[in-house]
This record gives structure tokens, C-alpha cells and sequence, in this order.
């Protein structure tokens, strides 16, 4: 029998294959067990295909409005759904064989299959019960098949699947989840959006770009309910100036299906009901943790609410057992499982690595506008007891943006008014998500207003917005 | 290439200090950790360690050098067969690779930039210069909003940088350490520094139940000074009772005799306690042995008789020294005593009139004190704790009778004064109360 692994990861996912690479990197003998496609959801199913069919439909916004900027366009500009959507599975493709790549360069050996803890350092490999997605994710070559394998170290990275609601259930046809919705053969005329977060609110934008009635519904009263109030609101005036609907504090009650599309009837919180009638439904309502059919139960692996309890370290409570990213609880995000991956690793080498923040792990929605945040909002800051110290400063007011023709954003940026340490960063318009690594970095650093107030932002730039928050907190801003 | 030793600040607000000797000679091989030279300041003197290794190459400050700037270029440490020439003479840039000896006593390491062209090796940090500390922003604003030294934190960051965690650790922690690391860089570092904290403290009584008080500088080194010679010097304790009638009748004879000015106020007024600061003086010189000062490398056997005489004042104490208090007359030292009484309390004393002296007396008997022991005050090596003058039945000849009498009680530091030799200053201090008469010749 071959010597064991030092460390055997289960899934292939941003979280699972960063953890490979730096594992290799740090001379562990390393396996990862896929039963999919390596990259995971992320590459192929969310992340990144989601952002080239959102850059499709930004390129045909731009096109409609060419002569707001000059530009003439003779006839009508339109789309091909199919080619839209091979576009993305192309990108997908692409990197889902970069990652191939990347591991087998790092001499990380892919085992393909399902994996089952059989006992402590032993994983069962089975036969994938998942079909390959081919052409676009063949199963790479060079892989190992099913059998026992041995490991010291076994680091459970399987990730999430979209949550159901009872008698909501996506069926794949009139009821999509993010998987069917990113390979539409048509798209629809009408849509409800059942959900308001990144993943409800993204495909929403793109299905609005490209022509569709689209309706949101959130049980919550504020759409995008992580992100701060204020930004939330300024977002949900944008989406609703574009066409799109939204309905807060609503639920999605029952539905009846019909032969191509569906009537759904929404109950909002003080008992009201209307019905809605639409092509098809998106179930954007959260995921959850894939934690089944993984042996955990009988290695006492401790579970609660369906997120592996794990220390600061991917540490559960059996010894030699990990669990990292969507597994092992929210912010269920590509660069959360990551980072957790990396720092798991050089816990097992010994490196001494920091637990995560998780304060400080800044999410993004690529919707038109794009909205990005990291740390505590407004409320949550408050909540927490800081005397708080708040700038705002909107897109207006940036010569970029002017530029652009992208005025509507606003830059709001919260600080402790006793320490100044910068408490949340929150950001909606063009190109935000591309913005707010700033904040991050800052915030990692633990910088104050005062380096921020003295660092020189390049003009002319839509970061200036930043720099002008920070400024307006105390009462210097120049631009408004 | 060649590294600059510089002159270490051993405290936050020193700017200078002497150099009192080398240990090692140009062209010594130096190990880390080797003991390079002793720097003197007013407080306390200190050792400059190494850090690097290689040979001293050059001594640019020698020997018995006074009042050398911190961060002057005291010496070169050169790899072997390298050329010294190419050290800079002046510190412009970076390099302090020596431990400056007042971080030993700090339970970290700082972090000392040894690349040359780096960081200037002074950076302002909370308002003091040190060799530069990595600090986050957020780090050096909470240490400074509450006047915490960042020398005193361990870095969790990267490359042991101190992040906003460590400082709230600290704060969280007993300041004690901290704060008297910085104030008496002599206590070892494995010496237990801290008692409860603050706020543990504080736990004990019911808020609002008690007012605050800062402590002043005063209080500050009075507990410093103490907890110190408590924690440092072994004592031991000498009792032994004094028969005073012949010293009151002298007194009274004395005092009688003095001659008055124009308004017939006394150009004298001789007190118990100036009988007992001469006699204590004339005991030290009659038992010379005992009239000395510990240090670690030798004893210091001191040539006259310096006496402190601790002076309560409000709000704390203070000890003016009575210089060869052996050579004054009765008269003159009871008018120093005097002077020097009314400006502790006016706290108008200089410095060298209150350091150093090589015994001290601590009288309360005016308070009604019998008897009791007190802690000696470094640099010295003894102090008399005076109890009450009074009437005591006695065994005289072997029947009862009545005399004043007074115990006095010695403490003494065990390291330089032996039980035995503290008998016989004891005893020599007791003949002169008992027959003052020694005390004018």
C-alpha cells in the first residue's frame, strides 16, 4: 500500500484547491477528491460564470446607450441567448482547466470520485454520482479513481448547494436555481426573484438588462439584508428606476404551475396577498452546507444547524479531521474558503498562522450598480456600542464617474470616533467591487483616518470617492 | 560590514548618560549577549549587551566618559578582517543593533531595524525616542490614548508587529509590569513584578465607596524605591534597648548653656534624634565594617559617615543626608537637621541632598512608637528605627527601678552586614547613647 497522504482534501472548490496548492507548496504529499469539476461552484456554476453573463449584459446596456456618449450604431442592437451563454460556459471552461493545471504542476494528485470518511485517516473513494458537464468540464486526465485511501490530515471542503423551500422546491424547469438560470436556453420574458441576496439580486440585474419583467421578492424589509441600510436603499432607488421590481417584507406563498410559467401568490407582513403571474422563478434563498453522506455522523463529528463546528484553525472536534469554507459556516464566500484553506494548511505545518477575521472579509454584488462592503454597517456598528464617526460621498461629485456616465454611487465609511479605527466600509456604483480591496488592506492594517486622510488617492480616479469619505467623516471633505 | 554600537537610552526620558567602563578591549572577538560596557545615569548603571557578532573594532567613547548623547556612536563592532574605516562615524542611518538594557527588564524583545538604509533607528513613538517599534496605526493611537509604552507590548502581527489585539491584551493585563519595567530597568525581568491588577483591585469595594487619588511623583517613587529594596536586599532585624537618663540630662545641660541673640532665641535647640544621628554616624566609623555599600562585584567601605534621616512631610516622605555626620558638632548638625527639615517639607530639597548616604534613621518615637522596623533605602546598607523615650521599669543591681529607656531597631542588609557585625554596631550605637559624653570629643 502506497505511504498515506499528509493531506487529503474532499472537494475541488476555491476553498479545496488553494489549500492543495499550499499544502504542495509546503512539501505535503496532497490529494484532493472531486466528483465534479475542479473550481467547484465558484468557477462553474457561480462566481465567475455569473460575471460573464453580467459583463455581457453591461457590454449591451453600453451598446443601447451609445449615443448618450457620442457613438452611433446603426440598427438595432440585440442578443443571442445561446451565444451569451456559451460565452460563460466558455470563461468556466477556461479556468476550470487552469485549475487541472495549477494541481498538477503542484504534484497534487486528483482522486475522482464520491469520498466518505471511513475512519480517521482513511477516506473511501466511489464512483462520482455526478455526470461530467462536457464538453466544458471533462474529468481530467492523470486522475486517480475509486479506493481506500489513507491520509494523517483529511480536510473537508464540500462546499454548499442552494437551499429549498418546502413546497417551493426548484424543479428545474419553471423553478430554477443559480444552476439553470446560468444556462437558459431562452430567456424569459417575466421572472420572480425569490430572494434578495447577492445571488437573487445579480441575476435579477442581468435578466432586467436583457429585456425581462422581473419581480423581487425579499421576506426582509431591506433588499441585500447584510449590506448597510443606506446603500441598500440607494441600490433598491437604482433597480427600481431601471424597471425592476420589488416587493420587501413579502414572501412567496404558494405557486401553481402552468405549461410555461407559473402564478405565484406573495402574502406580504400584515396579511395582504396579490398574485403574480411569471414565466419562471429563481430560488435565491440561501444555501446550505453539503455536510451529508460524508461519514462525519459516525466519527462524531460535531455538526449544529448544518455548519461543521471548527475552531479559528479548520480544527473540528475529531483529531486529524478539517473543515474549511461553506462547510464550515458564513460568510459562505469563494475567498473566505480560501483563506481558511491556506490558514488550515500552515496550522498543520505548524506555521502559526492568525485565525480569520471575519469581520474584515468584505463581500460584493455585481448587480448594476455594484455595491461592495467590509466590516460593520451603520447599524451593526452601533449596535456594537462605537460612538461612530460617518463620511458619505457621493459619485457626483467624482470627476471620474462624471466621465464615465456613471454619477449615481455613494462611498460611506464608518468610523470609532474614540480610536478611528475605520469600522465598515460600504460602497454602491461603477466599479466598486474593484474599489473596496483599499478599505480592506486599510483595515488589515489597522489604519486610522489619519493615514487614510494623508495617503494621496491617484486623480482622476472613482478610488478619489474614497478618500473624500474618509475626509467628510471629519469634516473636511472638499467635493460636496 | 561594520556595525555602530550607540549609546543606549536606558529610560524613556533619558538624553544622556555616562559611559563608566569598557568590559572588553579593542579587538576583542564579541559573542550576542556579551557584556560590552557599563552606562551610569543618575539612577542606576547598566549594561550595554551585544547583540552582533564580531570584534570590537573601535572604542570611540572611552572609559569614564560623561554626559554622552543617547544614540552617539560609542563604539564598532566589525566582522573579522574587516575594514572599520567604512563604519559611518555618525548614526544617520538605521543600525542600533545593541539591546538597549532597559528592554531586557520589558517581557519582549523590540524589534531593532539592523539593515542598514532602513527606517531612521529614532522614531518618535508616543512622544519618546527609542529604537523603532512596528506598531499598526490603530496599535500606537490606543497605546497612546492610554498612556501605554508599545516597548512593553509583544507583537502578534506579522514579523511581530504590535496590532490593536496586543495593546487591549495589555490593557487588560496588570499594568505594573509594564510601567515598572520602564522605572527600575535594574530588576531582572524574572523577578514577579505585578499584584493584582487595578481593576481587581478596585472589585474589592463597592463603586462610589471611595475617591480616587493619582499618585504624584513623590508616591510614585516612594513605592518604587521601596518595593525594590523589599524585593532586592535581604533584611534582617537587630533590637536592643537604650537607657537615656544620662543623654536627657546632657541634653538639658547642652541646651541650657546655649547662647541667645538679641530676641534670646537659642542659637541652639540639640534634639533626642540629632544625639541619635551622631551617634549612629560615630558607631559607623567606630565599626567601619559596617559603614558600607553592597554592590555585586565588591563592597563598598565607606570613608565618612553619610546619615539620612527620614523626614515625614504630608503626602509621603523624604531622606536628607547629613554629609560625615561623624565630624559635625552637635550643634551644627541639629541646625542642618532643621534646614533640611523645613525644605522637605516645602519639598525645596535638591537631589544631592536626599541620594545616596550609607545609613539612614527613622525615628517615630515622638509618635508614641515603641518599637518597630523599617526598610532600608538603597543605595545603603542599614537603618535605625527609633521607638519612644520612656519611663521603664528596670532591673538595676538586682532590684526594680525606674529609667527612660528606648528601643532602637536595626535593619540591616544581610548580603553586605553579618548578624554579628550588626550586634557590634548595634553595640557601639548603644554605648554612645549611654554615655553621651563620647559623643563631644
Amino acid at each position: 500500500m502506497a505511504d498515506p497522504y499528509d493531506i487529503l482534501i474532499i472537494g475541488g472548490g476555491p476553498g479545496g484547491y488553494v489549500a492543495a496548492i499550499r499544502a504542495a507548496q509546503l512539501g505535503f504529499k496532497t490529494a484532493v477528491v472531486e466528483r465534479e469539476h475542479l473550481g467547484g461552484i465558484c468557477l462553474n456554476w457561480g462566481c465567475i460564470p455569473t460575471k460573464a453573463l453580467l459583463r455581457s449584459a453591461e457590454v449591451f446596456h453600453t451598446a443601447t446607450h451609445a449615443k448618450d456618449y457620442g457613438l452611433v450604431i446603426e440598427g438595432a442592437v440585440g442578443f443571442d441567448p445561446a451565444a451569451v451563454v456559451k460565452r460563460s460556459r466558455a470563461v468556466s471552461a477556461q479556468l476550470n482547466g487552469g485549475v487541472g493545471f495549477l494541481l498538477k504542476k503542484n504534484k497534487v494528485d486528483v482522486i475522482w470520485g464520491e469520498a466518505a470518511i471511513s475512519k480517521p485517516g482513511e477516506v473511501l473513494v466511489g464512483a462520482s454520482k455526478k455526470p461530467p458537464m462536457e464538453p466544458q468540464n471533462p474529468i481530467p486526465k492523470g486522475i486517480l479513481g475509486a479506493g481506500a485511501y489513507r491520509a494523517k490530515n483529511i480536510i473537508i471542503a464540500t462546499g454548499a448547494r442552494p437551499r429549498a423551500l418546502p413546497g417551493l422546491e426548484p424543479d428545474g424547469k419553471l423553478i430554477w436555481t443559480y444552476f439553470e438560470a446560468m444556462v437558459p436556453e431562452k430567456f424569459p420574458q417575466s421572472l420572480i426573484v425569490m430572494g434578495s441576496g447577492a445571488i437573487g439580486i445579480e441575476f435579477a440585474s442581468f435578466y432586467r438588462t436583457m429585456g425581462a419583467e422581473v419581480t423581487v421578492v425579499e421576506i426582509l424589509p431591506q433588499i441585500l439584508p447584510v449590506e448597510d441600510a443606506e446603500i441598500a436603499a440607494h441600490a433598491r432607488k437604482r433597480f427600481e428606476k431601471q424597471g425592476i421590481k420589488i416587493l420587501t417584507s413579502t414572501k412567496v406563498a404558494r405557486i401553481e404551475k402552468e405549461p410555461d410559467g407559473l402564478i405565484a401568490t406573495l402574502e406580504d407582513a400584515k396579511g395582504g396577498s396579490l398574485t403574480l403571474a411569471a414565466q419562471r422563478m429563481i430560488s435565491a434563498v440561501g444555501v446550505i452546507g453539503n455536510v451529508e453522506n460524508l461519514g462525519l455522523d459516525s466519527l462524531g463529528v460535531s455538526i449544529e444547524r448544518g455548519i461543521i463546528q471548527t475552531d479559528g484553525f479548520g480544527r473540528t472536534n475529531v483529531a486529524s479531521i478539517y473543515a474549511i469554507g461553506d462547510v464550515a459556516g458564513p460568510p459562505m464566500l469563494a475567498h473566505k474558503a480560501e483563506h481558511e484553506g491556506v490558514i488550515c494548511v500552515e496550522a498543520i505545518k505548524g506555521l502559526d498562522p492568525h485565525p480569520l477575521d471575519k469581520a474584515m472579509i468584505p463581500g460584493c454584488t455585481y448587480c448594476h450598480p455594484q455595491i461592495a462592503s467590509v466590516g460593520l454597517t451603520e447599524a451593526k456598528a452601533k449596535e456594537a456600542g462605537f460612538d461612530v464617526k460617518i463620511g458619505r460621498f457621493p459619485f457626483i461629485g467624482n470627476g471620474k464617474a462624471i466621465a464615465l456616465g456613471e454619477p449615481d454611487g455613494l462611498v460611506k465609511t464608518i468610523f470609532d470616533a474614540k480610536t478611528g479605527r475605520l469600522l465598515g466600509a460600504h460602497m454602491v456604483g461603477a466599479e466598486v467591487t474593484e474599489l473596496i480591496q483599499g478599505f480592506v488592506v486599510a483595515m488589515n492594517c489597522e489604519t486610522t483616518e489619519a493615514e487614510l486622510i494623508n495617503s494621496v488617492f491617484p486623480h482622476p480616479t472613482l478610488s478619489e470617492t474614497m478618500h473624500e469619505s474618509v475626509l467628510d467623516a471629519y469634516g473636511r471633505v472638499i467635493h460636496t | 560590514m561594520p556595525v555602530n554600537i550607540l549609546m543606549p537610552a536606558l529610560s524613556p526620558t533619558m538624553e544622556k548618560g555616562n559611559l563608566a567602563r569598557w568590559l572588553k578591549k579593542e579587538g576583542d572577538k564579541i559573542k550576542s549577549g556579551d557584556i560590552l560596557a557599563e552606562i551610569e545615569t543618575d539612577k542606576a548603571t547598566m549594561e550595554v549587551e551585544a547583540v552582533d557578532e564580531g570584534v570590537l573594532a573601535k572604542i570611540v567613547v572611552p572609559d569614564g566618559t560623561a554626559d554622552v548623547p543617547v544614540n552617539d556612536v560609542i563604539g564598532v563592532i566589525a566582522g573579522e578582517g574587516e575594514d572599520v574605516s567604512a563604519a559611518p562615524a555618525k548614526p544617520s542611518v538605521a543600525e542600533a543593533p545593541i539591546a538597549a538594557p532597559s528592554r531586557e527588564a520589558s517581557p519582549t524583545p523590540t524589534p531593532i531595524p539592523s539593515a542598514p538604509g532602513a527606517a531612521p533607528s529614532t522614531v518618535a513613538v508616543n512622544g519618546q525616542s527609542g529604537p523603532r517599534i512596528f506598531a499598526s496605526p490603530l496599535a500606537r493611537r490606543i497605546a497612546k490614548q492610554s498612556a501605554l509604552d508599545l516597548a512593553t507590548i509583544e507583537g502578534s502581527g506579522p514579523h511581530g508587529r504590535v496590532i490593536e489585539r496586543d495593546v487591549k491584551a495589555a490593557l487588560a493585563r496588570p499594568r505594573a509590569p509594564a510601567q515598572e519595567a520602564l522605572q527600575t530597568p535594574r530588576a531582572p525581568a524574572s523577578l514577579p513584578v505585578s499584584g493584582p491588577s487595578d481593576e481587581t483591585i478596585r472589585k474589592n469595594f463597592a463603586p462610589g465607596s471611595f475617591t480616587e487619588v493619582a499618585h504624584d511623583s513623590m508616591r510614585q517613587t516612594i513605592a518604587r524605591r521601596l518595593v525594590e529594596a523589599s524585593r532586592t536586599i535581604p533584611h534582617f532585624t537587630l533590637s536592643v534597648d537604650c537607657r537615656l537618663d544620662a543623654l536627657l540630662a546632657l541634653r538639658e545641660a547642652i541646651n541650657s548653656a546655649a547662647p541667645k541673640d538679641g530676641d534670646g532665641a537659642p542659637a541652639y535647640k540639640i534634639s533626642v534624634n540629632d544625639f541619635i544621628i551622631k551617634a549612629l554616624a560615630l558607631a559607623l566609623i567606630r565599626v567601619p565594617d559596617a559603614n558600607v555599600t553592597w554592590t555585586e562585584a565588591a563592597m563598598l567601605k565607606h570613608k565618612q559617615a553619610d546619615v539620612g534621616v527620614a523626614v515625614a512631610i504630608p503626602g509621603g516622605l523624604i531622606t536628607p543626608v547629613i554629609r560625615a555626620a561623624e565630624r559635625k558638632t552637635l550643634s551644627v548638625l541639629s541646625n542642618e537637621m532643621k534646614d533640611f527639615a523645613a525644605r522637605a517639607r516645602a519639598r525645596k530639597l535638591k537631589p544631592e541632598e536626599y541620594q545616596g548616604g550609607t545609613a539612614s534613621v527613622s525615628n517615630l518615637g515622638m509618635l508614641g512608637i515603641r518599637n518597630f522596623s523599617a526598610i532600608i533605602n538603597p543605595p545603603q546598607a542599614s537603618i535605625l528605627a527609633v521607638g519612644a523615650g520612656e519611663q521603664r521599669v528596670i532591673v538595676k543591681d538586682g532590684a526594680p527601678a525606674v529609667a527612660t529607656v528606648m528601643t532602637v531597631t536595626l535593619s540591616t542588609d544581610h548580603r553586605a552586614i553579618d548578624g554579628a557585625l550588626g550586634a557590634e554596631l548595634l553595640a557601639a550605637f548603644k554605648a554612645l547613647i549611654e554615655s553621651p559624653v563620647g559623643m563631644l570629643v
